[in-house]
């Protein structure tokens, strides 16, 4: 595969980053793809709608987050300087506020009167439900009835801030199937529903929109290790379900050839345990369509979709956003994977040794940090998305580790 | 890219009916629902039972622009370990018996993805499938199945729906073969129906850009709403309902009662009671 002058430009007018992406959707919501398209483009040349969302970043989320010197991680690991980009220090603790910012705004500007999301750990649906309440929009989140048993703070918290909170319970019961039930959802509300995608996945614009929205976290690492190091990164490191954070922390990055880049997919009990053992879609599974792009999917020999495991509800979703397929499939981004039981051990390296408990999926990117940073030079920087915080993960830590809460 | 004369069976199934003066009756069941064998007595009775043309569902884990109904259709059907070839194998063995009555899958793409185009749309040739919807496949994502179908000799067909507005519509039925289905609400399958004028209206915008026959479904549950339909569209399509009285046929495993097959059978025959009558 040749090497393109810039692995930024995409994708495509028709969606596409390389072969992967497009709209795969039923005609009744291809009108209103397109108008969220042309919405978002329009928007996106308007100034007044950059500085609506910097503006609600800085006084009500809390950017810029730090980029903090993990230094007493980097000392026990000996090797790499380690950085972490506290995204869990966001209002709502993670990442996902970002993308809903951005896209409530959009909606508004549609003048969309209600929103609909998919949620699986409940991360992204506590960020829409927190959104509507600020905007005073209503709001629908569709959640597997498997995920609303193992992440009930969560669904509490969604219900405090006024969202209705609708348990599916078609096929597994978990995020994919959240995200069928959205979609038909918008399919019989078209006229006046905003499906608020979380990650960057779906139908084309959303996995570049989400990403835009996400490319906050990239660019603020880029003006903070200037101002710290003097340069850029060595290294980032994320985790990868349907790979927000990831892309956001890469994709300012990804014309700068001394930048590496790892994305760490879930293995669950391991990629060698079978199709039904792991999430990591790219390491362990093959291109196909679904939820409205080609990807990389978990799927069996005949096309039909299979449900991932992972320790991390937020990861354990069948399929990954089309520009992280492009990107493993050109080479630019190198895609590893953390098992439950490396992630939990790294889990609770973080916790003791920088008094920060992380999300599980951010505790995937760690486990891969403790991997390799030991094997790097002292002057090599590296830099962790730590893209979420937690505490809603107490619970199925505790029972991992045979604790009674 | 338009086929300029069709010789295929869904052509000749549409201008017999013309002929007739009546519209048809499109019947939908999934392939492998509830079982292959019961779903073979069910396909293998359509016809005489007034099935005009057979949608066969190729079932799929994902079912994202369907209702309740068919979704449980579906992962009936997986369960049993229907897949893309056993379905293929259900056609070839529905035309040992009937040479006519045409036979079009419907679904969605990851399973013929993952099957492969070409190799997917010649075993489908040999099996004697006429025509495939492919629900996720709008005409921006026409390359993928669409136009090598129709190079192939396969009707593809297409869905408009009430969001389909005259802007779009061209872009649409430019690459649509066999008829054009009309799904008369904005919803997932066996939903809510929509008004009769409001289907009126709706077949009669898309006369004005297409000479291809009309069909319309969604939502059409009682022989009397087929006929309803019958009479202002070239057919009604029929599906949630037919899988909706299979699902009743079953017991608490889920496995098929006796004379489920023919109970499915006898709705069909109402069914088609509705729409020949409708234009006397």
């Amino acid at each position: 595969m040749t090497r393109p002058n810039t692995y930024r430009s995409g994708p495509d007018e028709r969606g596409h980053f390389g072969i992967y992406g497009g709209r795969f959707v039923a005609e009744t919501l291809m009108p209103l793809i397109l108008e969220v398209e042309k919405a978002y483009r329009e928007a996106r040349a308007d100034p007044a709608f950059d500085g609506a969302i910097r503006e609600h970043l800085k006084q009500y989320v809390g950017r810029p987050n730090p980029l903090y010197y993990a230094e007493r991680l980097t000392e026990k690991l000996g090797g790499a300087k380690i950085y972490f980009k506290r995204e869990e220090l966001n209002h709502t603790g993670a990442h996902k506020i970002n993308n809903c910012i951005g896209q409530i705004l959009l909606a508004r500007r549609m003048g969309k009167k209600r929103i609909i999301a998919e949620t699986g750990a409940g991360q992204h649906g506590v960020a829409t439900a927190t959104v509507c309440a600020l905007f005073d929009m209503p709001c629908v989140i569709y959640m597997g009835e498997t995920d609303i048993a193992r992440q009930q703070p969560n669904v509490f918290r969604m219900k405090l801030l006024g969202a209705e909170v609708v348990p599916v319970t078609s096929g597994a019961r978990t995020l994919k199937d959240a995200m069928n039930e959205a979609l038909r959802d918008w399919v019989t509300n078209v006229a006046d529903t905003y499906y608020l995608i979380g990650t960057a996945a779906g139908p084309h614009p959303y996995p570049a929109m989400v990403r835009d929205f996400q490319s906050v976290i990239g660019d603020e690492v880029r003006v903070q290790m200037q101002e710290l190091e003097g340069r850029l990164p060595d290294s980032l490191v994320a985790c990868v379900g349907g790979g927000s954070n990831a892309i956001g922390l890469f994709h300012p990055f990804l014309d700068d050839p001394s930048v590496q880049m790892v994305a760490v997919e879930a293995a669950g009990h391991g990629i060698d345990k079978g199709p039904l053992a792991h999430a990591a879609s790219i390491t362990g599974g093959r291109p196909g369509v679904l939820h409205g792009n080609r990807t990389y999917l978990l799927q069996d020999e005949d096309g039909q979709i299979l449900e991932g495991h992972s320790i991390s509800a937020g990861l354990d979703y069948p399929g990954v956003g089309p520009e992280h397929s492009w990107l493993h499939d050109i080479g630019r981004v190198e895609y590893v994977s953390a098992t439950d039981q490396e992630t939990l051990d790294a889990f609770q390296l973080c916790a003791r040794t920088e008094g920060i408990i992380p999300a599980l999926e951010s505790a995937h990117a760690l486990a891969e940090i403790v991997k390799r940073a030991p094997k790097l030079p002292k002057d090599h920087l590296m830099v962790l998305c730590l893209s979420g915080r937690g505490d809603k993960d107490i619970f199925s830590v505790a029972q991992h580790l045979g604790v009674k809460l | 890219m338009s086929v300029a004369v069709d010789h295929g069976r869904i052509a000749k199934r549409f201008a017999a009916l013309k002929a007739e003066g009546r519209a048809g009756l499109v019947t939908f069941i999934t392939a492998g629902d509830p079982d292959l064998e019961t779903c073979r007595a069910v396909l293998h009775g359509l016809p005489a039972a007034g099935a005009d043309l057979i949608e066969l569902g190729l079932p799929f884990s994902d079912p994202m622009a369907d209702g309740p109904a068919i979704q449980a259709a579906s992962l009936r059907a997986l369960h049993a370990g229907t897949t893309a070839r056993k379905t293929l194998d259900l056609v070839r063995g529905f035309r040992e018996t009937d040479a006519d009555t045409p036979v079009i899958l419907m679904g969605y793409y990851n399973p013929i993805h993952a099957y492969g185009v070409d190799r997917f749309l010649a075993d489908a040739i040999a099996a004697g499938v006429d025509g495939l919807i492919v629900v996720d496949l709008p005409p921006e994502e026409d390359e993928e199945l669409c136009i090598p179908a129709l190079k192939a000799g396969v009707n593809f067909i297409r869905l408009a729906t009430p969001t389909t507005d005259d802007k779009r519509l061209p872009a649409v039925l430019q690459n649509t073969s066999g008829f054009v289905y009309y799904v008369s609400i904005a919803g997932i399958t066996g939903a809510a129906s929509a008004d009769n004028a409001a289907v009126g209206a709706a077949v009669e915008r898309l006369k004005r850009h297409t000479d291809l026959p009309v069909a319309v479904g969604f939502g059409i549950k009682t022989p009397e709403q087929a006929a309803d339909v019958a009479r202002v569209a070239d057919a009604a399509v029929v599906g949630s309902a037919i899988v909706t009285r299979l699902a009743g046929g079953l017991d608490a495993d889920g496995k098929a009662r006796p004379g489920l097959a023919e109970d499915v059978l006898g709705f069909v025959r109402e069914l088609a009671g509705g729409v020949r009558g409708a234009r006397v």
